[in-house]
């Protein structure tokens, strides 16, 4: 079954055609990559599907209903949680307080029942503490649970914002460069970290990364924009020789290159 | 039983905050007295703004209009009972509770109500330009009570009797609405509610991506912390004989902000400090006369300066006790 569905999406930024008529589909239960050298468009792509910009053209479909044009929080709680490149965790908060703020649907309770601490209210956060230490000892956090988040290494800020995505129960989870800033030991462990929830939660991933170790190695469909424009879609090892791929990552030979000395 | 235990403890409450209204009237002079009292509606109006300006990160500068609100709204409604009230209960301490009582909710209400007026439209703005948008609004408040003739224009607002409005405010009603208001701004500020309200400020992108209905949240804040003002604004206009527009002046805003920036931004208990520090240190250098306000802006220059962040930061008392506790050994804490 078809998740999420991109069709002819057109983003304009004044002059800059940041995405051109980009299409691809990602069924259920994959792990998508999307690559593409800097400036390509591929965070762009990932603001559309969140709602943080809206689209000039084109049908982006989330369990065949159009997102398009919707506000961020209804898109999160249709099921599509995201990480962001420029980690945006809240600094000031305790780790497990930033992965319960996106327990919205755990809390039912009123503000006046939160003023009066009631049973109801008491059994809600009770069990958003619970569902969040839960999270938590998925991506290995459980002992920093406490510790103020904007003290965290860079690592486990990064894993952190995962967490707090998961948080949202969510279908889709948009990983905006997971890898940046992590070791290798540290990216490999994520590539099991991934996989593990892709398995456990029934999730489905879609992946921006630079590391092509951790692309080539976990994602099953590469999907290679340029200049805002799908230049190649296929599996690892197509998309490792694929002459327009390497050409953009590695740039062209021209008769003027082949002059130069 | 877990709601008859509450009862207890809040009849409990009361009582001995009756019992230490008492106290402080037998204890201190009538000069002393007005200090204690305006410093408990200073702390009103720093914890309500501290919920804006400290745990949502939204800068209101313009909330000596919902205080005027409150006080206006307060007193005329509290004319308006006085009748019919007097008439079923007659004259006697009974009467007056319950009208204070209800013309303070009215105010509260009425405050409450400003505060989405102005904040659904302004609360898309952000950072200098929601500051200007609502020093702009505090001023149109104050501008309209100059122009009200039924609320007295600017001679300001005295009810029907010629001695003004009853002196309703007392040190139970003060104490009382500073545990209540206190009460309900922490338990809304340690909850799922504040959680929120704290990830706005922090990160209003990564709150809105983890589906936080961010619009609806501040402008509930917001209309939270204008209630709150409107019972400061109440109970000021009842510890003296009117209410006039001059009260609320863009100062009084200012000294509010000033309230929060000292105890620290963030921080309940430091807008309790904040609250009561101003209203200490302005009434100490009262004898300075026209150098009151140089001397209190060199304060504040020099609190800035030692400590920019406040007396307590976006620390809470109690936590800060809580963690020396859990510094020693074989403590065990409460887990979160």
């Amino acid at each position: 079954m078809t998740l999420l569905a991109l069709r002819a999406v057109d983003k304009i930024f004044g002059g800059l055609h940041a995405v051109r008529g980009v299409s691809f589909q990602v069924e259920q239960g994959a792990i998508f990559g999307l690559i593409g050298p800097n400036g390509a468009g591929k965070t762009t792509l990932f603001n559309l599907i969140t709602g943080v910009y809206t689209p000039e053209h084109g049908e982006i479909a989330f369990r065949g209903k159009n997102i398009a044009g919707l506000r961020p929080a209804s898109i999160a709680e249709r099921g599509v949680a995201r990480t962001f490149q420029n980690i945006r965790i809240f600094r000031t908060m305790t780790v497990a307080e930033n992965v319960m703020v996106a327990g919205h649907h755990l809390h039912k309770a009123s503000l006046g029942s939160a003023i009066l601490r009631t049973r109801a209210y008491e059994r809600d956060e009770r069990a958003l503490g619970k569902r969040a230490h839960e999270l938590l000892e998925i991506l290995g956090l459980s002992e920093l649970a406490g510790e103020v988040a904007g003290s965290l290494p860079y690592g486990s800020q990064r894993r952190l914002e995962i967490a707090r995505g998961l948080m949202l129960s969510p279908q889709l989870l948009l990983l905006d460069e997971p890898a940046a800033g992590m070791n290798s030991q540290e990216a490999r462990t994520l590539n099991d970290q991934i996989r593990f929830l892709r398995d456990q939660l029934a999730l489905t991933v879609i992946l921006v990364e630079h590391n092509m170790a951790v692309v080539m190695n976990v994602c099953e469909t590469i999907h290679v924009v340029d200049h805002g424009e799908t230049i190649a879609e296929g599996t690892p090892a197509e998309i490792k020789v694929h002459p327009r791929v390497l050409a953009a990552y590695l740039g062209e030979e021209t008769p003027a290159d082949e002059a130069a000395p | 039983m877990r709601a008859a235990v509450r009862l207890a403890i809040g009849v409990g409450v009361l009582l001995a905050i009756f019992a230490l209204g008492l106290g402080v009237e037998a204890a201190f002079t009538e000069y002393v007295q007005r200090i204690i009292l305006l410093a408990g509606i200073n702390v009103i109006l720093a914890v309500g703004l501290n919920l804006i300006n400290g745990t949502t990160g939204q800068f209101s500068i313009g909330h000596a209009g919902f205080m005027a609100v409150g006080a206006y709204g307060t007193a005329f409604v509290g004319v308006q009972l006085a009748g019919p009230v007097h008439g079923v209960l007659g004259p006697g301490v009974l009467a007056d509770a319950v009208i204070f009582s209800l013309a303070l909710l009215a105010g509260a209400l009425f405050a409450g109500i400003s505060g989405l007026i102005v904040g659904m439209p302004s609360l898309r703005l952000r950072g200098d330009y929601l500051a200007v948008v609502t020093l702009g609004f505090g001023e149109i408040i104050r501008i309209l009570f100059n122009n009200a003739k039924f609320l007295g224009s600017a001679t300001g607002y005295f009810g029907d009797d010629p001695s003004g409005l009853p002196a309703y405010t007392n040190f139970f009603w003060v104490f009382a609405w500073v545990a209540a208001i206190v009460a309900a701004i922490h338990n809304l500020t340690f909850s799922q509610t504040g959680r929120s309200l704290t990830a706005i400020r922090e990160d209003e992108i990564a709150a809105e991506a983890m589906a936080t209905p961010t619009t609806r949240l501040k402008v509930t804040a917001f209309a939270i912390s204008a209630a709150a003002a409107g019972i400061a604004g109440g109970l000021f206009a009842h510890m003296q004989a009117g209410v006039r527009p001059e009260d609320f002046r863009f100062e009084k805003s200012i000294d509010m902000i000033v309230m929060i920036i000292v105890g620290g931004l963030g921080s309940i208990s430091g807008a309790i400090l904040g609250g009561i520090f101003v209203a200490v240190s302005l009434e100490l250098m009262r004898d300075l006369q026209q150098y009151r306000l140089v001397l209190y802006a060199l304060l504040l220059i020099v609190i800035m300066i030692v400590r920019p962040q406040g007396l307590l930061g976006t620390r809470e008392l109690h936590h800060l006790l809580r963690r020396k506790k859990a510094a020693q050994p074989a403590t065990p804490t409460e887990s979160a």
